[in-house]
């Protein structure tokens, strides 16, 4: 194994672009995470407390209770879809010209 | 070194297969004149995945390869592992036997087991694999005192595999009896088996193919069984639905769980109760507490967190959850067609019949939809989704043992025993070979000892533990500065012993003088019940005498069921806890467990500083977010 690049991890973390990059993904992931949360614990919590609601027909005899689970898997499928575009798109490339940077300075 | 391997895999499979064909065989779901069948298919499915085993012995020469197949595998390929890892027989036969007999409330209950991977997603999936090397203590031991966090972490680990682990064997060995009608310790033995073989010899490699097989089979056979089940109806949701519903056997279902308030009911009212909440979960508290251990407990489960040390890179293993979501949610909703499907065709008394639990919902609508009991399709049919269940457990059982296996070479022997010394690769391979089969005999051991145990609360019990313990200390140590090794060793251990503590004391375990009462209860109700029906037999109406004799057969199993329940608790007073009634209410402990585990690490944090800790922290908050160096710390 050849010897790590020696790298200033202080430095790292008060970089600017680390800064950014800390901040967008910190503020999205809590958010999204909170929303997942909520939405799903509506579903217990719905079928418990507001039968009269899960128990309304919709669709046949497909009730409001049934495609409000089925929505969950949408939902999670959207917020993972979602999640890893902006990643993939933003937070990736960021986090590669933080990490090729200091792997850089660390050789030299 | 192969070829002494492949002699290894020969024996192997030779054990396995006089296993399977020796004893006496009891009576199973599958015909004995069809029992041919389903050893052809399970033979070829053996043989798959032990050629795939034989080719990934040759790979396995590291203790990277034997951990984490050497760091190789692609996203896609790993979200199909996590899929064959996850699906245990809970799921594949679990869910689809709740809906079945339940309806609604099933189907509700797969879901956080779909949502459960958000949080794998968002917080831990990236950071894990940016920072970990092959276990879960890796990730804590980076910035905490490393040998504290290997032995805190080796606990746990091996904590919530036994559980898993126990309630899978146990599980897979009533279910192969119940399949094939082997009995029930040579099914324990032969699942066994065949996972040390794919363990020992091909590692991660072969662990990570088996999953990925079984994880094809099973959606090919569940897409199979659902085109069979919706295309009458043209594939429409209402037209399929709306037959369920008006299906008398469903109503009738319907009914007996009702009891009394059916009485005022019409039929079409009892057909749409089916598919309404609160057929089967009765306490809304106890549900939530289940949805928190599943929805943060995945996150902190060892072999699927494993899953993620054998992907190159942070983006493959966002891939390979997006994957596994895609597969599992895809999974949940073909369960939909399979439960409501074997209501509909099967009939939930017909079900229940075989097994009280539901689990055979699927194999049995396997078996109508081929033709029926006496076709050859049918029992094709039914061989083939017996084997895939079959592989399921082999499957999940081989994660698990694996992740075993890894807290004790990995975690205990080379990192506290030798005390981070360096030791040589070979000697990394064999003690982690060595654990493998003392995780896997121990596996072999508990599954015989628990035989006619309950074990299916041990499932929901590994996954509050994983909740309450190792998820926030996996956390907080990659998502908070102040972080330290005495709230992790806090964390740790207040996580487990409430979580066990609480199911100990909960409506879990049994409580003879419970148990007494019931029973007495449905013994007392027998003679007014019998005379009922003996009025019905005599009426000489055709649908009343039906009705009678499937009552009566009902009535005989309760008034047996009865009689061996108070033989079990025969000269007992209180449950192993010594108590009379359960001291907490719930079932599952998450609601309580979780937030005191979190208060642990916070609290321990706070009080025992550690300076390592957080020296430590900016080098790991810039490692996890960025993956510096990541690509470097498997790669040789």
């Amino acid at each position: 194994m050849a010897t790590e690049p020696k790298i200033d991890w202080n430095a790292v973390i008060a970089d600017p672009r680390f800064q950014v990059l800390h901040r967008k993904k910190q503020g999205f992931l809590t958010g999204l995470m909170i929303f997942s949360v909520v939405f799903y614990f509506m579903l217990p919590i719905g079928a418990a407390y507001f039968q009269d609601l899960f128990k309304t027909r919709i669709w046949g005899v497909v009730n409001f209770g049934l495609l409000f689970a089925l929505t969950q898997f949408v939902v999670a499928w959207l917020v993972a879809f979602y999640y890893s575009r902006r990643a993939g798109a933003e937070f990736d490339r960021l986090a590669h010209e933080i990490a090729a940077d200091y792997e850089k300075k660390g050789r030299a | 070194m192969h070829i002494q391997n492949r002699k290894w895999i020969t024996r192997a499979v030779a054990a396995v297969a006089t296993v399977a064909c020796g004893p006496a065989f009891a009576q199973g779901a599958v015909a004995a004149e069809y029992r041919w069948l389903t050893f052809a298919v399970f033979a070829a499915i053996i043989g798959l995945t032990m050629y795939v085993t034989y080719i990934a012995a040759k790979r396995v020469k590291s203790a990277s390869d034997f951990y984490t197949a050497g760091g190789g595998v692609t996203g896609m390929q790993n979200g199909w592992a996590i899929a064959g890892d996850y699906l245990s027989a809970a799921s594949f036969l679990g869910i689809a036997g709740l809906i079945s007999q339940y309806g609604y409330d099933g189907f509700m209950y797969s879901v956080g087991w779909l949502v459960a991977y958000i949080t794998v997603l968002l917080l831990i999936a990236e950071p894990c694999r940016n920072i970990g090397r092959y276990t879960l203590s890796d990730i804590l031991a980076y910035r905490n005192n490393p040998r504290a966090m290997r032995i805190v972490g080796a606990i746990s680990v091996i904590t919530v595999s036994t559980f898993y682990l126990t309630a899978q064997m146990v599980g897979g060995g009533v279910l192969v009896k119940t399949l094939i009608g082997i009995d029930y310790e040579y099914s324990v033995i032969a699942v066994g088996v065949l996972m040390l073989a794919y363990v020992l010899f091909g590692g991660m490699v072969a662990t990570t193919w088996v999953q990925i097989i079984k994880a094809i089979l099973l959606v090919i056979a569940s897409l199979i069984l659902v085109m069979l089940v919706w295309t009458p109806y043209g594939f429409s949701l209402p037209g399929f639905l709306g037959d369920v519903v008006a299906d008398p056997k469903v109503q009738a279902k319907v009914a007996s769980l009702l009891g009394d308030p059916a009485k005022n009911m019409s039929a079409a009212e009892l057909g749409q109760r089916f598919l309404e909440p609160g057929l089967y979960f009765k306490n809304p508290i106890d549900q939530i507490s289940l949805g928190m251990a599943l929805v943060f407990g995945t996150a902190g489960l060892p072999h699927i967190l494993m899953r993620f040390f054998t992907v190159p890179t942070a983006q493959a293993a966002r891939k390979s959850v997006v994957w596994a979501m895609g597969i599992i949610g895809g999974f949940y909703v073909l369960t939909l067609f399979l439960g409501f499907g074997a209501a509909k065709n099967v009939g939930p008394q017909a079900i229940a019949a075989v097994d009280a639990g539901g689990n055979m919902a699927a194999p049995l609508l396997a078996q109508f939809l081929g033709g029926g009991p006496n076709s050859f399709l049918g029992n094709f049919m039914l061989a083939f989704v017996s084997a895939v269940a079959f592989a399921t457990i082999v499957a999940v059982v081989a994660g698990l043992v694996l992740a075993a296996a890894s807290a004790i070479a990995h975690d205990l022997y080379v990192g506290v025993y030798h005390g981070g010394d360096i030791v040589p690769p070979q000697q990394q391979v064999r003690a982690a070979r060595i654990a493998t089969v003392v995780v896997g005999a121990m596996a072999i051991t508990i599954g015989i000892a628990a035989k006619g145990q309950n074990v299916a609360h041990l499932v929901a019990l590994a996954f509050a533990v994983a909740a309450s313990a190792n998820f926030p200390c996996v956390l907080l140590t990659l998502y908070w500065k102040r972080c330290s090794t005495g709230g992790i060793v806090l964390g740790m251990i207040v996580g487990t012993v409430v979580a066990v503590g609480l199911t100990l004391v909960s409506p879990n375990v049994t409580y003879p003088k419970a148990v007494r009462e019931a029973s007495q209860k449905v013994l007392d109700g027998e003679a007014a019940k019998r005379s009922a029906i003996e009025a019905a037999l005599a009426s000489g109406d055709a649908g009343a005498v039906a009705k009678a004799q499937t009552d009566l057969t009902t009535l005989d199993k309760a008034v047996k069921k009865a009689k061996d329940d108070m033989a079990k608790v025969e000269g007992k007073e209180v449950s192993i806890m010594g108590l009379e009634k359960p001291m907490f209410q719930l079932k599952n402990p998450g609601i309580i467990s979780i937030p005191l585990g979190f208060l642990a690490v916070l609290l321990g944090s706070l009080l025992f500083r550690d300076r390592r800790s957080e020296e430590l922290w900016p080098e790991v908050y810039a490692r996890q977010n960025t993956g510096i160096l990541a690509s470097k710390a498997t790669s040789h």
